[in-house]
């Protein structure tokens, strides 16, 4: 990357999805390869079930903490609907990565709005770069929800301004002091995240 | 980059303003630290907390907090206290006469604006109660000048024996970046508290003789503010525009216009304008670039800077480069190019009923909502079916009983006044509403805080109000905190617990006019409601089931639906639980020729704990135990 270069990245889903987290984990890495890095989340109220982003830029030198709309490079959407409410951030040759498990809230089980019957789709006729796949799918099938951080985080390991194996390192090296029964778990959570960005 | 330079490579560490706060005030010998909790300054306590060389407390509310920082102040500690911008209207009688008597050791309130407002009841400047108060306002610009900032307060405020203000957004909160440490330093506590009357009995007489001294001391700090390297001038190549920036806005103005001279407000009042003065004459326009109100804007004016501020940039929300480019393009002449917010590259036809005009991309609108099985559900569903109340809200997730599927609330200010509306909405009744019951609604903490002057009130004064407090142990819109309701202290360690039903009884509520119930128990809490609203004086309901997000809440297996008995009624929605999904919708003609929508459901068996809420609104009892549930 050039020498001035910021890498701005997204991460947007619903409060309880483990959106923050992902951030960290992507700015931890960052400031471990020497980048300068700044965090800030936009989250609703602060509770669960409202729109979380958290936004990570990271270069040389970063000033202002918040990705201006239409700078991000990459945006991780936890949730379609999610990911096509923020996907007008993203620059035109930014690339985006989406979990299909939808999340509906109750003012949808309620009536009152429609879920986007094909929110993947809107985005993908924007011409924006899309990778979609039911990373929910993978966590369930590994055993626990939760996974879809990892599974997410592995799916854009290959985008990023360092290896993915430094990335997998700092999401493993997590688990090692206090869990360590997860950490091959989250490591076949990340490789199928990896495979699956590659495969869709 | 850090507004700050870097002092060595080796104590890098990424931390969050309120974090880097925290550290900074234990680096800077800060012995108590108080608060009550308030995105988004909840973290500077919790951060605190881990130091044990500072004595930490949640305390009941700001103003409390405060004194409590005080008194330390004067015992000869350096102490901290930390609020919301709300909080410091609640604080303010004593920041008004700790003014005039000044401090003993250094005394630094943080306070923390939401500008943007992404959890607070309004949107409000703080830096006006540097103005007000006659305190000092440093404004960091990032989470490193956060850190330093910290010892810098405390340092100004022994100095010039006077609290200082650490004005913070949200943008120096809830932003991590590189912050580079230093170590403890203890301060030397050999003096103690000084007897001083003169000083500290703020009397009419001795305030009078305090206001000259007041006035001297904003001379001082005056001087120093135009000495002060906290504010400094940046040289820039451009020189069309110049900026004055404060806080994060020097971060903006850096990254959109990395060439144009400014100045760099860190001790932004008292306001130096002799600094200022010299940056406007090496510019051939000057803008003021401040989050919230056209303070300095109009302090400059005053004094006879010509510049522009809020003509050009915007008087609500936050402010970044994206917003600044287009502002100063038009002061430049240059063509505008429209920034925020971006449309992606091709139209998105919106194929329904809710447009973002910005974007054109339909998205339904994802507000917070109540947890899964949290007890507030069962008495907004309650609440919900009672009719003929006028219902009186308060700050907290009981607001979000206002929302759907419950409607309930009609009214919400500010933090403890559901107890006066109610009495004035029933004190000042007319003609019209003379059969209206009036509720309260009120968290357990919200009424410690500033709940139970107002019930005192109530009681005292023959009023008739139903009022539901519903404790669930905790400050549960913060994240959970502890209070004097959950037993337990800021270091989750066992406290006293209050006992809200003796409270209630000596507030003037008489004991067979109170009642404990369990909120999951709807029928119980119905009669409850139905009974106290038709007796003509106070009574206090206290429902008693924990927040979902404490960590001894007792998950229970959880529920699922049986397909073959649902019915489509939809009754169960009207719980408002987020656990609770619509698989698919159908329109049936009753026998008498009207349309009637079910919708049949499911439940996100992953979330659910079992709370058993919704079965007891499903007729056919189609709601039943996940078989062979295990979790994890």
């Amino acid at each position: 990357m050039s020498e001035n270069k910021i890498t701005n990245i997204l991460v947007a889903g619903i409060g309880g999805q483990g959106v923050m987290t992902a951030a960290e984990i992507l700015s931890q890495t960052a400031l471990a390869q020497g980048f300068d890095v700044k965090k800030t989340e936009v989250a609703g109220m602060a509770q669960r079930g409202g729109v979380v982003t958290s936004h990570v830029r990271f270069g040389s030198q970063v000033l202002s903490p918040a990705i201006p709309p239409g700078e991000a490079d990459i945006l991780v959407g936890f949730e379609p609907a999610e990911a096509l409410r923020w996907c007008s951030h993203l620059r035109p040759e930014g690339v985006i990565m989406i979990n299909t498990t939808r999340q509906e809230p109750p003012v949808v089980s309620l009536g009152l709005y429609d879920y986007p019957e094909d929110p993947v789709g809107e985005i993908t006729n924007t011409g924006i770069e899309c990778h979609a796949f039911d990373a929910g799918a993978i966590a369930r099938e590994l055993g626990n929800f939760k996974l879809v951080n990892t599974v997410m985080l592995g799916a854009i390991s290959e985008l990023l301004p360092f290896s993915a194996e430094v990335l997998k390192a700092e999401i493993l090296d997590r688990f090692r002091g206090r869990k360590p029964t997860l950490v091959d778990i989250n490591e076949k959570a990340f490789e199928l995240g990896r495979q699956a960005a590659a495969d869709n | 980059m850090s507004a700050v330079p870097p002092l060595s490579e080796s104590n890098r560490r990424f931390m969050s303003g309120n974090e880097a706060i925290a550290r900074g005030a234990w680096e800077a010998g800060c012995n108590l630290a108080a608060a009550y909790p308030g995105t988004p300054s909840t973290e500077i306590l919790e951060y605190a907390a881990h130091y044990p060389e500072m004595y930490t407390e949640w305390s009941v509310n700001e103003k409390v907090s405060l004194e409590v920082a005080i008194g330390a102040s004067l015992a000869g500690s350096r102490a901290l206290c930390a609020m919301k911008h709300v909080g410091l209207n609640v604080a303010s009688d004593a920041l008004m006469s700790q003014t005039l008597a000044g401090v003993g050791a250094g005394l630094v309130i943080a306070v923390a604006d939401d500008v943007g407002l992404s959890s607070s009841q309004n949107e409000q400047d703080s830096r006006f109660w540097g103005r007000f108060a006659h305190v000092p306002v440093l404004e960091p610009a990032d989470t490193q000048e956060a850190y330093e900032f910290v010892r810098r307060g405390f340092e100004l405020s022994e100095q010039f024996n006077t609290p200082v203000i650490l004005r913070l957004t949200t943008r120096i909160c809830h932003v991590k970046g590189v912050v580079n440490l230093g170590q403890r330093q203890e301060i030397s506590r050999n003096e103690g508290f000084v007897k001083d009357p003169a000083r500290l009995i703020m009397t009419p007489g001795v305030a009078k003789k305090r206001l000259p001294m007041m006035f001297e001391r904003d001379e001082e700090v005056q001087r120093h503010s135009e000495a002060s390297e906290l504010n400094f001038i940046q040289a820039g190549s451009d020189r069309r525009v110049g900026f004055v920036t404060s806080g994060p806005t020097y971060m903006h103005v850096r990254e959109a216009f990395p060439d144009a001279p400014l100045i760099k407000l860190g001790l932004s009042y008292p306001v130096p304008f002799d600094r200022i003065r010299q940056l406007a004459d090496q510019v051939d326009q000057l803008v003021v670039v401040e989050e919230v109100e056209p303070l300095l804007e109009t302090e400059l004016k005053a004094a006879g800077i010509e510049l522009l501020g809020k003509e050009i940039l915007p008087r609500i929300g936050e402010l970044s480069p994206n917003v600044l480019r287009p502002a100063i393009a038009g002061l430049l002449g240059e063509e505008v190019v429209e920034e925020a917010p971006v449309k992606p590259p091709v139209e998105i036809k919106p194929p329904a009923p809710r447009i973002d005009p910005a974007t054109g991309i339909n998205v339904f609108p994802r507000p917070p909502t109540m947890c899964v099985a949290c007890p507030h559900l069962g008495i907004y569903y309650c609440l919900s079916k009672i009719r003929n109340t006028t219902i009186s809200g308060d700050i907290g997730c009981y607001t979000l009983g206002a929302g759907h599927p419950w409607n309930a609330l009609d009214t919400t200010i500010c933090m403890g006044a559901s107890m006066g509306i109610a009495h004035g909405l029933d004190k000042g009744r007319v003609e019209a509403d003379k059969d209206k019951k009036v509720i309260a609604v009120i968290g357990d903490s919200t009424f410690m805080h500033m709940g139970m002057q107002g019930l005192l009130d109530i009681t005292y004064n023959k009023g008739n109000v139903t009022i539901l407090l519903l404790d669930n142990r905790a400050v549960g819109m913060t994240g959970g905190q502890d209070n004097p309701a959950s037993g337990r202290d800021i270091h989750g360690e066992e406290a006293m617990q209050v006992d809200f039903r003796k409270l209630c009884e000596a507030l003037g509520v008489k004991p067979e006019r109170i009642h404990e119930v369990n909120p999951y128990e709807l029928p119980t809490l119905f009669t409850a409601l139905r009974q106290e609203v038709k007796v003509p004086e106070p009574s206090v309901i206290i429902t008693n089931q924990p927040c979902v997000l404490v960590d001894h809440y007792g998950a229970q297996p959880a529920l699922t639906v049986d397909d073959d008995k649902c019915t489509g009624c939809g009754n169960c929605l009207d719980i408002g639980c987020p656990a609770i999904l619509v698989t698919r919708r159908e329109t049936v003609v009753k026998p008498n020729g009207s349309e009637k929508e079910l919708a049949f459901v499911k439940i996100d068996s992953g979330a659910c704990t079992g709370c058993d809420l919704c079965p007891k609104t499903c007729g056919p009892d189609a709601i039943v135990p996940l078989a062979n549930y295990v979790r994890q």
